[in-house]
C-alpha cells in the first residue's frame, strides 16, 4: 500500500440489537469501524456488555435512507383519513359475542 | 424565505413544549445545535478523560476481584464516551474534529479528572462521589429534549448504577479495616468531596449557559437543584459507615427538609477548569500519546479493508 491514508477514524455503522429471539430489532447507536468484522467487534464491545442481546445487525450509515421529517405531514397523513382500517370502525350487533 | 424559517421554528417549539424530542434529521435553531454539540462533547471527553485517574490503580488493585471489577468499570466509561460521541455525530460533527477540539483545548472535560488519584481509596472515592454525582446530572439527563442523547444517558444511567456502588463498597471495607485504612478513607473523602459538588457547576446565579439550556429543555434542573439532591442522599450514606463529611457548615434544616452547606471555593474550580489543576497537563499528553500512537492501527485497518476490496474485485 504506497497510498497515503490520512488520519481517520473509520466509517461509521448504525447498530441494531435483538434483545431475545422472536423480538424486532432495534436501534442501539452507532460505532466505527474499518470493516464490517471490526465494527461487529465493536458493536458488541459497546452495545452488548451486559447481555442486551442475542443478535447484532450493522448497516454502514451512509447506505440507510430515512424520511424527510419536513415531508412527514403530508407523508403519513393518508393514514388518518382511513378510520375503516381499524376495527372500531365497524359497529356490531347488541349481543355478539368473541368478535 | 423567512415566513419558512417562521414556521420551522414553530414547529420546533412546539415539540419541545410538548416535551417531543427533537430527532437528528429535524429542523433545530443553529443555536440549539451548537449548544448540544459542545455539551454532548464535553460529556464525551469527560467520560474519555476519566478513564485516566482509575487506570493508575489497575495494575495495583489490592485483589483479583478488585482488579477485575476496576477493569469493567474502566471499559463501561469508554463506552460511555462512545455512547456520547456517536450522539453528537448525529449533529453533524465527526469524531475527528472533536478530538481536535479536545487536544487544542477549544473543549473541555470535566475538572474532577484532573485530581490525583493518591491511594486505592480514592478509587472508593470516584465510584461513590463522582460517579454518585454523575448519576444525579444523567438521570434528570434522561429526560434531554434531544433524543439521540436522552437516549445515550437511558443506557449509561443502567451502568451507573454498578459504579457507585462498587464505590461504597470499597469505602464500607476500608472503614471496616484498621485504624491506617479508616485513616485512608477519611483522607480520600476530604479530598473528593469538594471538587464532587463543583462538577455540578456554578450557582444558578452565576451559570451563564443555564437559560436557553432550560428553555430548550436540553436541561431539566438546575445546578444547585441537583447539586443538593446529590448532598441529601450521600450525607447519610457516609454517616453509616463513620466517614465525615469535611464542610463544618454542613447542617439538616427541617424547614427545607433538606442540607445547609459551606460555601464552595470557586476560587478553585475556575483555576482548575482552565488549566491549572493538579493533572491537567498530564491528562491531556497522556491522550495526545495515546491518539498518536494509535494512528498506525487506524492506518493499517484501513489499508486491510482496501487490500482486501481489491482482491474481491479481481
Amino acid at each position: 500500500m504506497t497510498e497515503e491514508i490520512k488520519d481517520t477514524q473509520w466509517p461509521l455503522w448504525e447498530v441494531f440489537i435483538q434483545s431475545n429471539p422472536g423480538l424486532p430489532y432495534k436501534h442501539a447507536g452507532s460505532v466505527h469501524g474499518s470493516d464490517k468484522e471490526i465494527a461487529m467487534q465493536n458493536a458488541r464491545d459497546t452495545y452488548t456488555r451486559r447481555n442486551e442481546g442475542t443478535s447484532i445487525w450493522i448497516v454502514p450509515s451512509n447506505s440507510i435512507v430515512a424520511s424527510n421529517p419536513s415531508d412527514s405531514d403530508m407523508f403519513f397523513e393518508p393514514s388518518n383519513d382511513k378510520i375503516y382500517r381499524h376495527p372500531t370502525f365497524y359497529v356490531m350487533p347488541e349481543g355478539a359475542l368473541n368478535i | 424565505m423567512n415566513a419558512d424559517l417562521d414556521k420551522q421554528l414553530n414547529v420546533f417549539e412546539t415539540k419541545i413544549n410538548e416535551d417531543i424530542n427533537i430527532e437528528p434529521r429535524d429542523w433545530m435553531p443553529d443555536d440549539y445545535r451548537k449548544h448540544l454539540i459542545r455539551q454532548i462533547s464535553q460529556h464525551a471527553h469527560s467520560e474519555v478523560i476519566g478513564m485516566q485517574p482509575e487506570g493508575n490503580w489497575i495494575s495495583r488493585a489490592p485483589s483479583l476481584r478488585s482488579k477485575k471489577i476496576l477493569l469493567a468499570k474502566i471499559q463501561d466509561e469508554g463506552g460511555h464516551g462512545l455512547y456520547l460521541y456517536s450522539a453528537a455525530e448525529t449533529l453533524g460533527i465527526s469524531r475527528d474534529e472533536m478530538l481536535h477540539q479536545l487536544h487544542e483545548g477549544k473543549a473541555k472535560y470535566s475538572s474532577i479528572f484532573n485530581y490525583p488519584t493518591l491511594t486505592w481509596a480514592d478509587i472508593g472515592a470516584i465510584g461513590w462521589l463522582v460517579d454518585g454525582a454523575a448519576i444525579v446530572n444523567q438521570v434528570s439527563l434522561q429526560k434531554t429534549s434531544y433524543g439521540p442523547y436522552a437516549r445515550a444517558m437511558v443506557r449509561i444511567c443502567k451502568e451507573e448504577s454498578f459504579h457507585q456502588r462498587q464505590g461504597y463498597e470499597i469505602m464500607t471495607k476500608m472503614m471496616q479495616g484498621t485504624k491506617d485504612q479508616q485513616a485512608m478513607a477519611q483522607d480520600a473523602m476530604n479530598r473528593w468531596w469538594w471538587p464532587s459538588l463543583m462538577m455540578f457547576g456554578p450557582h444558578d446565579s452565576d451559570s451563564p449557559n443555564t437559560g436557553n439550556a432550560m428553555k430548550w429543555k436540553i436541561k431539566r434542573q438546575s445546578n444547585d437543584i441537583l447539586r443538593q439532591k446529590f448532598i441529601d442522599k450521600t450525607v447519610q450514606q457516609a454517616h453509616l459507615i463513620g466517614l465525615s463529611i469535611p464542610d463544618n457548615k454542613l447542617k439538616w434544616n427541617e424547614d427545607k427538609k433538606s442540607y445547609d452547606h459551606g460555601e464552595i471555593n470557586w476560587d478553585e474550580f475556575i483555576r482548575v477548569i482552565n488549566g491549572d489543576g493538579p493533572c491537567n497537563k498530564q491528562r491531556m499528553k497522556h491522550h495526545i500519546k495515546a491518539h498518536q500512537e494509535g494512528e498506525w492501527v487506524r492506518k493499517a485497518a484501513i489499508a486491510y479493508q482496501l487490500k482486501r476490496k481489491e482482491l474481491i474485485n479481481q
